[in-house]
């Protein structure tokens, strides 16, 4: 079994200079640890042979760095212009309501984080919903309760 | 109307298994292209007349040409794709990676050949799983094919939201591990790109385009098309259509035959109302207006490009001063905070904006809306700020009416009846810049 640090020295090797490592390995750190904690930052400078502080700076640009606790599942509602156009407020109202949260809070469980989010590229295929990291098409609020059951069941 | 070049066969064929794609000639125009000295493959490039698909429409074979020869810069040359597709309306390069990704990957080795690179970066949105997995599958089935890697090595990468790196040299900045902020420029990549060395910076469907062109010959591709715009584009509709989805058309086709003859036209029996040409960054056009030719020329002459080629439709329900919101919300979050007028004017927008919506702005505030447009445009590192503001300026000279109503009668002549309505962006999520309280 690989540990995070060997995994880093693999990614680093990819490229002409260490630092292009970076972002992999906060991606790399946020899937240990859930989301960028004081560890995983320690962690990720450890591998990169860089500061704790280089590696939260660089992360803090990053819409997909969390550098605070998040739910175990990530839902996001692309709320861009295509995705409005047919109704994604609508869809993210559904899943404000499914899951008792307002968007941009975690369940009270930890289990599901709720945000809106800008234009994912899928603008044909609208609304996209980003479930986990796996886009979903063409979502309709009907959709919604059965896209939560199937993380609640998945838990 | 549509015209296969860079997805030819992906109808018929699952074109993301290597067997399928060679059983149609796949990695044929590679054995050519190597065949050949590097200087013939940019020569063939320059004859395609190919502009890049990215939006900036520079001319692929020039940009080759700029990389300096091996003895005038000892730096190794880099190929980096630009595969950071988050333009508002642009969905195309999701498809081509997803469904064509070898002709991609094959692209990719016939330009690493032409700018004598051995090193290749495929810069791939964070949020774009789907295509990742695709290209990572295809490259992994090449991994003992060193007769098509010929010692190159591609390496996918994989960015973490920031719509500011799809513009070169912050993806270039990110690339190298540092926050996603422009360079200025000069030097440009091409002399001084990834780590200080010569590399060229093409778009997904750019490097997608040059297996045809080197299988066809330039000349030949070049047939296709009008002047200027030459060749296909495949360009991405959505929004008030009934048929929303990747088309790929021979550029100059008309913008109505891609409303109503691609994308079925305006659904629920409804009137069109507005079209985005070619993505969120893009002035938009009346429905009166799209009697044109989609192509660099006859959009440059209303004003407008083709940008990313995303075509969103709006139907009649559609209140301008919500798309200026939404529209400008979006370019407030992305903004790297570099330069001052559009970390700045960005937000000044949306507030504005926001009184007008309200039905709170006086008079004076629909000049000074346009007052910090013109403040924003050219005053920046990177078009980031000025697209936005070129974006929203435009929304207010092509329905000043509708602006004019906002402030005379004090309330949104739309209101709720409008999709834009009420549409919660990130901006309002904001967690990662917070903005401290001023105490009184």
């Amino acid at each position: 079994v690989s540990t995070y640090y060997d995994e880093v020295q693999e990614l680093k090797a990819q490229y002409p200079d260490w630092r292009s490592a970076t972002l992999p390995a906060l991606r790399l750190a946020q899937e240990r640890h859930g989301y960028l904690s004081s560890e995983a930052l320690r962690d990720c400078a450890d591998a990169l042979g860089t500061t704790p502080a280089f590696c939260e700076a660089v992360a803090s640009f990053y819409d997909m760095f969390h550098l605070a606790p998040v739910g175990r599942h990530m839902v996001e509602v692309c709320t861009n212009v295509s995705c409005a156009l047919v109704g994604a407020q609508q869809v993210l109202e559904a899943f404000e309501q499914e899951l008792g949260v307002r968007a941009g809070e975690t369940t009270e469980d930890g289990e599901v984080t709720l945000r809106p989010i800008e234009c994912l590229g899928g603008c044909g295929w609208a609304t996209i919903v980003s479930v986990d990291h796996h886009y979903r098409t063409h979502v309709q609020p009907e959709d919604v309760a059965r896209i939560v059951e199937e993380l609640r069941g998945g838990a | 109307v549509a015209h296969d070049v860079v997805l030819a066969g992906a109808a018929d064929r699952d074109l993301t298994k290597l067997a399928e794609y060679e059983a149609i000639g796949g990695y044929r125009a590679l054995a050519k292209a190597r065949s050949l000295p590097a200087q013939a493959v940019i020569d063939e490039l320059m004859a395609s007349e190919l502009r890049g698909r990215g939006g900036a429409f520079f001319p692929t074979g020039r940009k080759w040409a700029f990389i300096p020869k091996p003895d005038q810069n000892p730096n190794p040359h880099y190929l980096v794709v630009n595969a950071d597709e988050s333009e508002p309306g642009s969905f195309k390069d999701n498809e081509i990676m997803s469904r064509v990704p070898h002709r991609f990957i094959e692209g990719c080795l016939i330009t690493a050949h032409a700018v004598e690179s051995t090193r290749v970066f495929i810069y791939v949105r964070g949020e774009y799983t789907g295509p990742f997995e695709v290209l990572t599958a295809a490259l992994d089935e090449l991994r003992d094919r060193g007769d098509i890697l010929g010692g190159v090595s591609i390496v996918v990468h994989r960015g973490a939201g920031a719509y500011i790196c799809g513009e070169e040299t912050a993806l270039l900045e990110s690339l190298e591990g540092k926050r996603g902020q422009p360079r200025t420029k000069p030097p440009y990549p091409a002399i001084e790109g990834l780590y200080d060395s010569p590399t060229v910076v093409n778009n997904v469907e750019t490097v997608a385009t040059v297996p045809p062109i080197v299988e066809m010959g330039g000349a030949e591709y070049a047939k296709l098309g009008v002047a200027d715009s030459r060749g296909t584009r495949v360009v991405s509709i959505s929004g008030h259509v009934q048929r929303p989805g990747n088309y790929e058309i021979e550029n100059g086709t008309s913008m109505r035959a891609l409303i109503y003859d691609l994308g079925g036209g305006v659904p629920h029996g409804r009137d069109l109302k507005a079209v985005i040409p070619g993505g969120s960054s893009t002035v938009i056009l009346r429905y009166d207006e799209i009697d044109v030719g989609y192509d660099f020329n006859s959009l440059l002459a209303l004003n407008t490009a083709m940008g990313s080629a995303g075509v969103v439709a709006l139907d009649d329900r559609c209140c301008m001063v919500q798309l200026g919101i939404r529209i400008s919300e979006f370019y407030e979050h992305e903004s790297c905070g570099k330069c001052t007028p559009c970390r700045e004017g960005t937000r000044w927008m949306t507030q504005i904006l926001r009184r007008l919506e309200a039905g709170d702005a006086e008079q004076h505030e629909l000049d000074l809306l346009l007052d910090v447009c013109d403040r924003i445009n050219g005053k920046c590192l990177c078009p980031l700020g000025e697209t936005a503001a070129v974006a929203v300026a435009s929304y207010v000279d092509k329905f000043r009416g509708e602006f004019q109503q906002h402030v005379d009668e004090g309330r949104c002549p739309f209101g709720d009846s409008s999709p834009l309505h009420n549409v919660l962006a990130p901006v309002a999520m904001h967690t990662h810049s917070p903005v401290a309280e001023v105490p009184a």
